[in-house]
């Protein structure tokens, strides 16, 4: 027995470890990404985000204040101040005044300089410049410091990209519009499907197995094949490329999704229940409205969430019937693939966009992933 | 009009639309058509009952007719024609699969969706099972879970951000910030490497992402199957003396076989129809191509109708088999 129980603890473990290790090569990409659209631009392109937790050393570039800010005293003009821009916390542990020689001086020595005059550099970046005759030139003297910075995170980014107006690369407008996309592409199906889903779960009628059968058919459909006939079809109608057309879209896409599971869910429902109200002397439409449609909830939630991700997360269908020349009606994806081209190296740009636009669906998918399983398991057709 | 605003007033139209069609097409059957009084009453009542349904399906009919199964027989068609300036179409017969099948873009195309459905179904159903076992055992397992689920939330779009973070390449003098730069570096890698254009290996990176959004929907309709087994099989092996890895493959994985298919032949379809994440990752550059993007590749930058639309029929060639299987397990299911 013991020889059981102790291959078992040590089984459980690497369970443990493996599960550990797993989840954290799964978290990794996001939390990268996340952290990065906390974090400058000159932070992103000095060092990977996974060093943004500690303090980090940093050799910088900093200028002291321009010589018009000089003063006399005592026969000397002098020029101080602290290096660092206001809110920065810094340790300098050495520093220099020439690019090729960064690191000559200690915190606290004195250095000559070229122009004439001294300059004193402190530990947290306070210097003074000593001279004594005027400082010259238009900008302050170059110093290059290495500093050691704690971690720093700022929210400028998310300010930037949603609520600066004139900001071309913003995302403030696309968010609004991918809003106005989901949510009638989200209501309007579950309607429709719901309806049909009742008549082929509880009404008899000749060709109701066909039905299924197609609706299933249907499920796997690629919506690839609809693109070009469906935008000749909106053109010919007169809907041409906009919200109606992306709405009616995503509601036809949707619908064989929200059929079979609604019909699936409805079907389970106990028989007694509609009998009884049939008996009753309940019309098929009263049944509907108040057994079948308060009952069937949880699958209404199910299907409700994944299409609203569906719709929010979508990229080809808001490109094709949705997205004009004018880019007006941009949504959120279609956005970031433009930054991904026009910005493709700035992180903070990138970082920050693409969390905007996932931090609704994740908000989402936290709060009602209860449903969203149940959705899955009753979807994947068996 | 602000488009937020355009959007309320449409919920209100359309949903107010909706429950008036179905409220007042019931109320008209019921009393204008066949009202249930008078002397065909009894008869009423039954016809009455007989076109409900039809009327109750009409939206949803309408809708799926003319936005999926419409457009499968027009695209077909389109396949076969070739448009004439000016307006209509031309039939050219084979002409545009001819033109398709010569073009090396499409070969590329073809052979990488081969890879991505070989690599990726396998390795997110493998993943899924084995998140789903080992999670099922341990007291966090739920949090575990949900976390490897999390990014079946993520749009293609946001994951391939979120990827190309990772994949990032910066000169060899400077600090990389992408992590498998640095992982690779540190462990002795000599120069950086720009991931997503090393031919043949870049489709991994790629089929990457996909793996990584896809093993949460395995996981969890597996671990579903898992606790669906019942205990006695379990048991009767372990008495038997049946080590966990034999519990494991021998026991379990043949009680689930069905529903591990459901969970490939899903993800399958799911990889057919893929074009967000190479889109937006390298376009179908330095030899990624897949079938999804060199359509859309076709339809809207080379305007071309015909070989586009004869390359969305190769995906619905190679989406039918899937398609008639699953309709026969239904029909099955409602005998």
């Amino acid at each position: 027995m013991n020889n059981i129980a102790g291959s078992k603890s040590s089984l459980t473990w690497i369970v443990h470890i493996t599960v550990a290790i797993l989840v954290v090569l799964w978290m990794i990409p996001t939390v990268g990404l996340f952290i990065s659209s906390f974090r400058t631009a000159d932070q992103i392109s000095t060092n990977g985000w996974w060093q943004a937790l500690f303090p980090s050393e940093q050799n910088l570039t900093l200028r002291s204040a321009a010589p018009e800010t000089q003063r006399e005293e005592g026969g000397l003009f002098v020029i101080d101040g602290n290096l660092f821009d206001e809110g920065v916390v810094a340790k300098i542990s050495v520093w220099g005044i020439s690019s090729r020689a960064i690191d000559d001086y200690t915190p606290g020595q004195t250095a000559e300089l070229r122009k004439g005059g001294t300059v004193t550099v402190q530990e947290n970046g306070d210097y003074r410049m000593e001279n004594s005759e005027p400082f010259t030139g238009s900008r302050g003297s170059r110093v290059f410091v290495t500093a050691t910075q704690p971690p720093k995170f700022t929210l400028d980014n998310y300010n930037k990209m949603l609520f600066e107006k004139r900001n071309v690369d913003g995302m403030g407008k696309a968010f609004l519009n991918t809003f106005t996309v989901t949510i009638p592409a989200t209501i309007i199906p579950i309607l429709v499907a719901a309806f049909a889903a009742y008549a082929l779960a509880w009404m008899d009628f000749p060709g109701r197995a066909l039905l299924v059968a197609a609706v299933v058919g249907l499920l796997v459909v690629p919506l690839q094949l609809a693109l070009i006939p469906l935008l000749k079809f909106h053109q010919d109608i007169g809907i041409g490329k906009g919200y109606l057309g992306v709405w009616l879209a995503h509601t036809g896409f949707g619908l064989p999704l929200a059929i079979y599971l609604l019909r699936n869910y409805m079907a389970g429902l106990p028989r007694d229940i509609i009998e009884n109200a049939r008996v009753d002397g309940a019309t098929d439409f009263q049944i509907f409205v108040k057994l079948i449609l308060p009952l069937s909830f949880p699958a209404l939630a199910s299907f409700a969430i994944f299409q609203f991700l569906w719709t929010w997360n979508d990229l080809l269908v808001a490109k094709v019937f949705l997205i004009d020349a004018t880019g007006q009606t941009t949504v959120m994806t279609a956005r970031i693939i433009e930054l991904l081209g026009t910005r493709g190296g700035n992180w903070e740009i990138l970082a920050t966009a693409a969390f905007v636009s996932i931090a609704v669906p994740l908000g989402v998918f936290f709060a009602m992933q209860k449903y969203l399983v149940r959705g899955l398991l009753a979807g994947s057709v068996k | 009009m602000h488009p937020a605003v355009l959007g309320i007033i449409t919920i209100a139209l359309g949903v107010t639309g909706c429950v008036g069609y179905f409220y007042f097409s019931n109320l008209i059957l019921d009393t204008v058509i066949f009202p249930a009084r008078g002397r065909h009453a009894g008869r009423n009542i039954n016809y009455a009952n007989m076109i409900r349904p039809w009327l109750f399906m009409l939206p949803a009919l309408i809708a799926l007719g003319l936005y999926l199964a419409y457009p499968v027989f027009k695209t077909l068609y389109f396949s076969l024609t070739e448009r004439i300036p000016g307006g209509g179409n031309a039939w050219v017969g084979t002409a545009n699969y001819e033109q398709m099948l010569k073009e090396p873009k499409f070969w590329e195309a073809m052979r990488n969706n081969m890879l991505w459905l070989i690599v990726v179904p396998a390795l997110s159903t493998a993943f899924g099972l084995l998140v789903a076992q080992l999670t099922d055992r341990i007291r966090w397992g739920n949090i575990a879970k949900s976390l490897i689920f999390m990014p079946m939330a993520i749009s293609f779009v946001g994951a391939s951000v979120i990827w190309k973070l990772v994949y990032d390449t910066r000169p060899a003098e400077q600090d990389q910030i992408g992590i498998l730069n640095a992982l690779y570096i540190f462990f002795g890698g000599s120069e950086p490497q720009t991931w997503l254009t090393i031919p043949i290996w870049n489709n991994f990176f790629l089929m990457a992402v996909l793996v990584w959004i896809q093993t949460g929907f395995a996981m969890v309709i597996l671990s579903a199957a898992l606790r669906g087994i019942p205990e006695e099989t379990v048991e009767a092996a372990i008495v038997d003396g049946a080590g966990p890895l034999q519990i494991f493959f021998k026991i379990k994985v043949p009680q689930i076989r069905a529903t591990i298919l459901v969970v490939w032949t899903t993800i399958t379809i799911t990889v057919l129809k893929v074009f967000d994440i190479v889109f937006a990752m390298t376009n179908g550059q330095w030899e990624t191509q897949v079938l999804a993007n060199y359509m859309f590749d076709k339809l809207f930058r080379a305007n071309d109708w015909g070989v586009g639309s004869a390359s969305a029929m190769v995906i619905m060639l190679l989406v039918t088999p899937i398609l008639v299987w699953n309709v026969r397990n239904a029909r099955k299911e409602m005998r």
